[in-house]
């Protein structure tokens, strides 16, 4: 019994972290129509730059900067790249084969950069554990549920309070009528581009502490797990993201936490099981989870 | 930005106007019209005239089109709108209503009316509260659904708030594009009073519409554009006498006025 406990507690840690990055997936493409490719590149640019600065700046400085970095970069690809192509559905796909363009000379660089090595990133919690009754838990999977938590509740609170917010989910709905009430169209979808640049930066963090050995150049590919989350969940909604996202880093703790007993299903079923379980509810609600009308936009 | 200045009576001017689509298909020919301030202006026509479009060159929104104004002037007051984006109309006062009313489905109604304020920026919040207050009184149904998605609400009152979200941005000049599109005749009805009312309450308004009828009896003026080419122009109320716009528009044989 303590071991699916502890399984459970892994996995909806794993879920949250993967939510940050479904989340800005999702965001992404309900401001653009553009499915990002590149945005496991991104988080990779994210972890890369707290690994190189946590020496001098400390981890909170170099978190800060990373974050604010990585959300540069993804606003100014998008509205300096992206947007160029113009801002209606049909230059959505094209721009969507360009951001794996950007991925591969993204990823080629920092890979470059990276090499074999294992990159700490001077996160607080290192190994620590703490025991909560019958079960023991990482620090660091605890700091990401309670992180991810505060921060996803934020960009909702951002969607739902906020002119940007509005701005966004208006264009979603109807660019041109947004457009005809006055929404700065590429502003606004920059600041989803950026905004989901943030999250993938801080859910670097998670992807490479403590039990991860640390920043490696295929931490951007395990965040490759976020994306069925994101296709699960309804592409368009950001409820969907975070429903898949749990359900995804569940699965995958369970899969994984039970391989003995899986073993029929052969080695390393964990990092087959999301796209598995991305099949099975597609093939029930091909739309997604909650992906109703918004998922049209495809 | 160029401003005109507050207590200056605005006009709309459009002159000369050629709109091409993807550099290659010609949509209007040297098209003029003026809206003077507080009028209604009635531009008719067919399908494909150029109706829209001329609507779009003046909103700024031919770009999500793939048009563009070839050549010609769009003027509103002092504010130079073509080649500009929409937030400039907007912000000049211009507001379109776009055709098929275009409501955010998903949104509540309360959320479409602050949509509609969203072009203003953050000189216009204190403008929204006094918006909201007329857009109900004009519109008392609103203000009963405002927590109801506005894709739940019927074709009329979806009309209703498509003009409400409108009003949100305290337009000068109102576009209406073709309001009474797929609407019960009692509908139409409440959509002429409540154009009326805005007029009166100081609003200019430019109505595109298929239904001649309708917007000939509340235009000053009206245009009958035909093919991207002015055809007909001249006081509403000499127009709906012509002979072209009774068989065309208001579908009256010569027979009917024989026996009349």
């Amino acid at each position: 019994m303590t071991g699916f406990l502890d399984n459970v507690l892994n996995g909806l840690a794993l879920g949250a972290v993967y939510a940050l990055v479904a989340l800005g997936f999702v965001v992404m493409f309900k401001a653009s129509g553009v499915l990002n490719f590149a945005h496991g590149s991104l988080l990779l640019f994210g972890g890369y730059l707290i690994a190189v600065l946590h020496d001098d700046l400390g981890f909170a400085g170099a978190l800060a900067l990373a974050v604010l970095a990585t959300a540069a970069l993804a606003g100014a690809l998008d509205r300096f790249l992206l947007q160029r192509g113009g801002l209606d559905e049909q230059s959505a796909h094209i721009q969507t084969i360009v951001t794996i363009g950007i991925d591969i000379l993204l990823f080629t660089d920092l890979a470059r950069r990276i090499g074999g090595d294992l990159l700490p990133l001077g996160d607080p919690w290192g190994d620590a554990v703490t025991e909560l009754g019958p079960v023991t838990v990482a620090d660091s999977r605890l700091a990401a549920i309670v992180v991810s938590t505060v921060v996803i509740g934020t960009v909702f609170a951002l969607f739902r309070f906020t002119s940007w917010g509005l701005s966004l989910r208006a264009a979603a709905e109807d660019l041109e009528a947004a457009a005809l009430m006055g929404v700065r169209l590429g502003r606004v979808r920059a600041g989803g581009w950026a905004l989901a640049g943030a999250l993938a930066a801080l859910a670097a963090v998670f992807l490479a502490s403590f039990p991860a050995p640390g920043l490696e150049r295929t931490t951007g590919q395990i965040a490759l797990h976020a994306f069925p989350a994101a296709i699960l969940g309804g592409l368009a909604s950001p409820v969907g993201a975070l429903a898949g996202s749990l359900l995804i880093g569940l699965t995958e703790a369970l899969v994984v936490g039970y391989q003995s007993e899986l073993h029929v299903l052969g080695e390393g079923f964990g990092d087959v099981a999301p796209y598995a379980v991305m099949l099975l509810v597609l093939l029930v609600r091909p739309t997604g989870l909650f992906g109703g009308k918004g998922a049209a936009r495809v | 930005m160029p401003e005109a200045p507050p207590d200056a009576l605005p006009a709309l001017h459009v002159e000369n106007v050629d709109v091409t689509y993807g550099r290659a298909v010609s949509a209007l020919r040297s098209v003029s019209l003026t809206v003077p301030h507080g009028t209604v202006v009635a531009l008719l026509g067919a399908n494909g005239a150029g109706k829209t479009t001329l609507l779009r060159a003046v909103s700024g929104t031919l770009r999500l089109h793939r048009g563009a104004i070839a050549a010609g002037r769009i003027r509103y007051g002092e504010t130079e709108l073509d080649g500009k984006d929409p937030v400039a109309a907007v912000r000049a006062g211009v507001v379109q209503v776009p055709e098929g009313r275009r409501v955010f489905a998903g949104l509540s109604v309360d959320e479409n009316l602050r949509s509609g304020g969203l072009g203003l920026g953050r000189r216009g919040r204190a403008q929204v509260q006094e918006a909201r207050d007329r857009v109900f009184t004009l519109f008392p149904r609103l203000a009963e659904r405002t927590h109801q998605a506005a894709g739940l609400l019927s074709g009329g009152e979806q009309q209703m708030l498509a003009i409400g979200r409108a009003l949100m941005a305290a337009p000068r000049l109102l576009l209406l594009d073709e309001p009474s599109l797929g609407l019960a005749p009692q509908m139409v009805h409440r959509i002429a009073e409540v154009i009326r009312e805005i007029n009166a309450q100081g609003t200019a308004v430019l109505l595109v519409e298929q239904n001649a009828g309708m917007a000939l009896s509340l235009a000053d003026h009206a245009h009958v554009l035909e093919v991207g080419e002015t055809r007909l122009s001249g006081p509403a109320d000499e127009l709906a006498r012509t002979d072209a716009v009774r068989r065309l528009y208001l579908g009256e044989s010569a027979e009917d006025r024989g026996a009349a």
